[in-house]
């Protein structure tokens, strides 16, 4: 385990290089579930129009 | 192509050129504000400005570097392997910063033509290499290696 | 060739059927790549002589700046075929890929200050590179605030192609400026004339992390684009089909 520890410690780094991955990681995540998320919301919508054309 | 869009093309293109042309005017006229830091040189042949805060960068001298023991104190020469200019500092250096390290300080010229430095950033070059292939690279690059 | 191809994906039910079918296929090599490219930067990579591991936020950095580049360059030449050509498909591809730019453009801002915090000893400095990076970032917010502002979406397209190629300018002169003026920021290393100046264990993820980005900004930009799609098309024949009786 003492080279998990050292990929952790980051030659000292841990600090500056965990925080950029981490604002990465975040960055990715929500720039793909948004837009599934809205899609979602989408969808919802544009049936309740389809039901109130067809009722 | 569609004469109508023969003729869109052609202002576009026509606008990205026109904008081209008049940024480039704008960076030619404000090239001198736009140098990030004055060189050694620029300092020795009186281009830097007198009594004003500007920036100098060069390499920092093999040898110069005299670090006080009892406080931050530090001073060290800076070349731009022409002229040399000697820094004085007092404050906590960049991790990078060693001798044959790219810098820049910012800071005004004192009455003895000294640099008194209120800030240092070490300027990094475009290399990147573990630390066996630059020691075997030395020779062309004498800087500092730490390890 | 391609203009025809355009013209086919810009009829819109053949545009949703199409980027349905290679969004699998495009997660599957992001994931592959990014898999790849984390593990070949983070383990497989050696430590940089100079910085040591702090270097390794070039891996979410650079490719984050060259994406930021890169989706402008696709917006402007969207935008012009937008304006020459007046297909829908391409106005949708320039307004939802300006969110992405943007937020990967934050990205680059944000980790370069990051790094240049331990190794400049500065978060900032107003030098050509950062202070041009951040124009691309307003410039970026002005194109999504423009578009809505105009409530008639074509027009609100049309302006938004122009702003685009307008600040188009702004590409090569973040590209140039480390070297048309004296920066903090270092010189280009991967693209320099002769051959990079970096070890190839430390280029390989590079690049193949710059790909992984590429692909992200793919499948966002479907994701997004079939969206705008979907809403705009509510209307019509085919998208009530899809959702018809499937309640």
């Amino acid at each position: 385990m003492d080279s998990f520890s050292n990929f952790i410690h980051m030659g000292g780094y841990a600090g500056y290089v965990w925080t950029s991955y981490g604002i990465a990681l975040v960055i990715f995540v929500w720039s793909v579930v948004s837009p599934i998320i809205q899609k979602r919301q989408l969808i919802k919508r544009i049936k309740s129009i389809v039901q109130d054309e067809q009722g | 192509m569609h004469p109508l869009r023969k003729r869109r093309l052609f202002l576009i293109l026509t606008m990205v050129a026109g904008i081209a042309v008049a940024a480039g005017f704008a960076l030619v006229a404000f090239n001198e504000n736009l140098m990030f830091f004055f060189t050694p040189t620029d300092v020795q042949a009186g281009k830097a400005p007198q009594n004003r805060l500007f920036r100098i960068g060069g390499m920092v001298v093999n040898g110069s570097v005299k670090k006080s023991t009892t406080n931050t104190d530090v001073e060290f020469d800076l070349t731009d392997n022409e002229k040399v200019v000697t820094i004085k500092y007092s404050g906590i250096l960049p991790d990078l910063f060693r001798e044959g390290q790219g810098i820049i300080a910012k800071g005004k010229l004192n009455h003895n033509g000294e640099f008194i430095a209120e800030e240092v950033l070490a300027k990094h070059d475009e290399n990147y290499m573990p630390p066996e292939v630059a020691a075997t690279m030395k020779k062309k690059k004498p800087a500092y290696i730490k390890e | 060739m391609i203009m025809r191809f355009i013209h086919k994906l810009g009829s819109p039910p053949y545009f949703y059927q199409f980027s349905g079918r290679l969004l699998p296929w495009l997660s599957g090599i992001c994931l592959i790549l990014f898999a790849y490219g984390l593990y070949g930067g983070l383990v497989l990579a050696p430590t940089d002589y100079q910085q040591g591991d702090s270097f390794r936020i070039i891996y979410i950095h650079v490719p984050a700046a060259w994406l930021s580049l890169f989706v402008y360059m696709v917006m402007a030449f969207s935008g012009a075929v937008a304006l020459i050509w007046r297909i829908k498909i391409t106005e949708i591809i320039l307004i939802n890929s300006a969110h992405i730019g943007a937020a990967f453009t934050f990205l680059a801002l944000i980790t370069g200050s990051i790094w240049g915090k331990p190794m400049w000893g500065t978060w900032w400095v107003w030098d050509a590179r950062l202070t041009s990076e951040l124009l691309l970032l307003f410039l970026y917010l002005g194109i999504i605030a423009l578009y809505s502002a105009i409530d008639d979406k074509r027009k609100a397209a049309r302006a938004v192609a122009i702003l685009a190629l307008v600040g188009v300018v702004n590409i090569p002169i973040i590209h140039y400026s480390v070297e048309w003026w004296s920066t903090l920021h270092q010189g280009p290393t991967v693209t320099k004339f002769d051959k990079p100046s970096i070890d190839t264990r430390m280029l390989i993820p590079l690049l193949v992390m710059a790909f992984a980005y590429k692909f992200l900004y793919a499948i966002v930009v479907l994701l997004r684009a079939r969206n705008d799609v979907l809403w705009r098309e509510r209307r019509s024949q085919w998208v009530t089909a899809l959702f018809d009786g499937s309640k």
